[in-house]
């Protein structure tokens, strides 16, 4: 198959595999962040393409998360492929039941009941002592698949690398597939969608599920590279809200954006929070304000646009 | 535990009455603009700063103790008249016309941006200025105590619905308002200056979230993120009561207020998210809150 | 011949206003229907209620003899009837093409296991072909000028594989020497396809032109029905639809 972004994504894949042979190990985890934040991402993707943005993606960013921590915390299971399947699983299950639900609204009431969700979640974490409440707790990964890890670091970054990987190809054929196309016909005209005989719920609620399945998997997986896991930094709306930025800030038409964005928005929070704390918030905002009145294709377009120069 | 229950519903209504003036004024925002105004959180924290800061001022320059209260209104109302203009016509006025998603996230950068701003210009350590809190004394409710300006906020919320309701439905300015917020192209089609409406209504609406802040500040300890705390309790108030509407505004922070003050008293594991439990279960019964405003056919 | 399309009683109120009142009227396999009225008579309710997108405040409505009042518009779909509609509602951000995929692919996988498959495919390009959107096959849906907005809308409709397809106002918004060619285009692509055709429209000369039958609507009531030239020459309908300076035409357009 001549498909240039299947070729580019396989290019892509090795050249992550090969550079976690070589480079130090602050890039290591630098790259495992912006991994598992695009494979988020490119869940959040997949719903604004169907026409709602939640802003409460860290419910299962959330949940997988803490599947992962307890595991090791509380079973003493510490096998990154058990927390990856387990996370997605969660999550997964979780988003079915809620998806009866959150199905039926759109726009900003869609919006503030996935908000609602992932609050109602951060409250029953902060008041939970065994996980640690808004302190939370840590983690470490031994095994994947049983095999003892000599060098933990880099083997999360590698099955991030290959996970983010196959979730970009998959959602790359999504898009291409009747169902993928539906997301988009959802979006622009779901009353026709509904007139034409589909049930539009039914196609948003899969859609849902799977961003809440890739949300739960980029939880596992940063769970698993820093080690530690607290309502704050997971379930809380500006959590949420962080996503939403990064999509935004990404761009919506290419599966390699998301993983763009977050790179670079890592990045940009490293750099600032290293030298301007107190300025970081701001930064973002500003910057978003740019993309969303100049850019409103996200950061890929630029990269899109340069690329056809070249 | 039946005996709680005037603590709880005093409690709740206190509390109600700090909530309803902020959510009004981001009810009043979204009905009339279709925005729903993220930066309201930190117009908030800007408005509670301000306060305490020139109040603190006031007092000790040694002026009349009563006098902190008009300084804390005054704060308010010109966080509200500078920050409104500013945000208003140098930023939202282009975005109009685009999707409601893409102006929800303009206001969450101008809040990013207000809550860092706020940071430098007032630090980043507690500011506690309680001396107007305690001023007024104490009052006996039966056998509760409570302090006085806790009392004397329900008035001033019951005066800031009065007013605006009266504005909104017995004035020719308000006639507008209604019909903007009923249908924006229409009312330019018959010569109202949605421009201008527009303005008014965010300046207000800034004023509004400055003046919660402004007098809660003597209660509590203003730091960074009481903003973002406030922002997410005053979304949920919109949306149960119905957005867009004063009423509604008014139920959903009784109904908030109480159900909060309740999970304290009874159940304190449930405080942090009872609201958002609140939320699901008037979402559930009435997909667009309790008092929403009809919507036209399509086809 | 027994009806493929049958209303019952049909009523319908909002309020204070009567959108539909008592309305009793069955279709045959085949027919080309007119339904005429003034603005707000009741065509547009009545297809509304057919469709499922209303329910009736009473009445009911069935096709092949089953009670489909109650059903949702895409359950009604499944079942046989499509509809276009007075504003084309498309999906602006895909091309035409993607457009009538959409809909054949939703026809394909509802008709899975109940009728031969499909080569969807093939039937995106018959129907591009069919609607003569062949030229603007890779133009994106809200780019496109209206007469073509309007084929398209049809041609989604088709894509369903309708038994009965309702069309509002299929050549409203197009210019007076287009719409002749657009009908006629609709009319040809719908022959091959034997479905049952019942489209509201105002202009007279395409209703002589084009139906075999003619319902007219007045106050949410049917006034009259009958073949066109009966129709249009009746002295309620000339006064409450056509308005009496227009003489209804005799089928002879000089098109």
């Amino acid at each position: 198959m001549r498909d240039r972004t299947v070729l580019s994504l396989v290019a892509a894949l090795l050249a992550l595999l090969v550079a976690g042979r070589i480079l130090p190990q602050w890039a290591i985890s630098y790259a495992s962040v912006a991994l598992y934040t695009g494979i988020v991402v490119l869940g959040m993707i997949l719903m604004i393409r169907t026409g709602l943005v939640s802003f409460g993606q860290g419910l299962y960013y959330a949940l997988g998360a803490y599947a992962a921590g307890t595991l090791d915390h509380l079973w003493k299971t510490s096998d990154l492929l058990t927390m990856v399947v387990v996370g997605a699983l969660v999550a997964s299950v979780v988003a079915f039941v809620l998806g009866f639900l959150l199905t039926k609204y759109r726009d900003i009431f869609f919006a503030m009941l996935s908000l609602a969700f992932s609050m109602i979640l951060y409250g029953l974490l902060v008041k939970s002592s065994e996980l640690g409440s808004t302190d939370g707790f840590g983690l470490s990964v031994k095994t994947f698949a049983g095999i003892a890890l000599e060098q933990p670091r880099t083997t999360i970054y590698t099955v991030a690398a290959i996970i983010a990987f196959l979730a970009a190809l998959g959602m790359h054929w999504y898009f291409r597939s009747h169902l993928g196309r539906l997301a988009g016909a959802i979006k622009d005209n779901e009353l026709r969608v509904e007139y034409m005989g589909t049930s539009v719920r039914r196609v948003i609620h899969i859609n849902y599920i799977i961003s809440a399945a890739l949300a739960g998997i980029g939880g596992a997986l940063m769970a698993a590279t820093i080690g530690h896991v607290d309502p704050e930094t997971t379930a809380y709306w500006t959590t949420s809200g962080e996503f939403v930025f990064i999509s935004i800030f990404s761009g919506t038409t290419s599966v390699f954006a998301p993983f763009l964005g977050a790179a670079i928005f890592e990045a940009v929070r490293t750099f600032a929070a290293q030298y301007f704390p107190n300025t970081w918030q701001m930064t973002l905002g500003v910057t978003m304000l740019f993309v969303i009145m100049f850019l409103p294709g996200g950061v890929w377009s630029l990269f899109q646009r340069a690329r056809r120069t070249a | 535990m039946l005996a709680q229950v005037p603590a709880i519903l005093i409690d709740g209504v206190m509390a109600a009455s700090m909530m309803f003036i902020i959510a009004v004024g981001l009810t009043l925002i979204y009905g009339v603009m279709k925005i729903l105004n993220v930066a309201h959180g930190s117009l908030y924290a800007l408005g509670a700063y301000t306060a305490a800061t020139f109040a603190g001022l006031w007092l000790s320059g040694g002026h009349a103790p009563l006098g902190s209260y008009a300084v804390l209104v005054a704060s308010a109302i010109v966080v509200g008249l500078v920050t409104g203009p500013v945000i208003e016509r140098g930023l939202l006025r282009f975005m109009y016309g685009r999707d409601e998603i893409v102006l929800v996230l303009v206001t969450y950068a101008v809040f990013l941006v207000l809550e860092d701003l706020t940071k430098l210009v007032f630090g980043v350590d507690p500011l506690l200025v309680a001396e107007p809190y305690g001023l007024l004394g104490n009052l006996d409710i039966g056998p509760l105590t409570y302090p006085t300006y806790s009392v004397a906020l329900i008035g001033v919320a019951l005066i800031v619905g009065a007013v605006l309701a009266f504005v909104i439905n017995k004035t020719k300015a308000g006639k507008m308002l209604r019909a903007v917020i009923h249908d924006r192209e229409m009312s330019a089609a018959v010569g109202i200056n949605v421009a201008r409406v527009y303005l008014v209504t965010f300046t207000v609406g800034a004023m509004l979230a400055a003046l919660g802040g402004a007098l809660t500040a003597p209660t509590t300890s203003v730091q960074p993120g009481i903003g973002a705390e406030k922002i997410v309790l005053a979304f949920a108030i919109v949306v149960i009561g119905g957005l867009g509407s004063l009423g509604g505004a008014a139920l959903g922070a009784l109904i908030v207020g109480i159900v909060q003050a309740a999970a304290v008293h009874w159940k304190p594991e449930l405080e942090l998210f009872s609201v958002y439990i609140v939320m699901a279960i008037v979402l559930i019964v009435r997909p667009k809150g309790l008092f929403a405003i009809p919507e036209a056919r399509k086809i | 011949m027994a009806y493929v399309l049958e209303a019952r009683g049909l009523n319908k109120n909002f309020g204070a206003v009567t959108a539909a009142a008592n309305i009793n009227v069955g279709f045959q396999q085949g027919s080309v229907v007119g339904l005429i009225g003034s603005n707000g008579a009741g065509k547009t309710t009545f297809i509304n209620m057919v469709t499922g997108y209303l329910k009736p405040s009473s009445g009911t409505i069935h096709f092949e003899g089953r009670d489909i009042t109650a059903l949702a518009p895409r359950d009604i779909t499944q079942l046989g009837i499509c509809r276009s509609f007075q504003i084309p509602q498309l999906f602006n951000s895909l091309s035409v093409a993607e457009n009538v995929k959409v809909g054949v692919g939703i026809c394909a996988r509802n008709a899975r296991g109940k009728a031969a498959p499909l080569d969807e495919n093939q039937q995106v390009e018959k129907l591009i072909e069919r609607f003569s959107l062949a030229a603007y096959r890779d133009q994106l849906g809200g780019l496109l000028p209206e007469g073509i907005r309007k084929l398209l809308d049809i041609a989604m409709a088709v894509a369903g594989r309708p038994q009965i397809l309702l069309l509002d106002e299929p050549t409203s918004g197009v210019s007076a020497d287009e719409k002749f060619r657009l009908m006629d285009m609709v009319m040809d692509a719908l022959k091959t396809e034997g479905v049952s055709v019942l489209f509201v429209e105002h202009d007279m000369d395409i209703v002589a032109r084009y139906t075999q039958r003619v319902l007219a609507f007045y106050e949410g009531r049917i006034i009259s029905d009958g073949d066109p030239a009966t129709v249009l020459d009746d002295a309620e309908v000339r006064k409450y639809v056509i308005g009496d300076t227009h003489h209804a035409a005799s089928g002879v357009a000089d098109a």
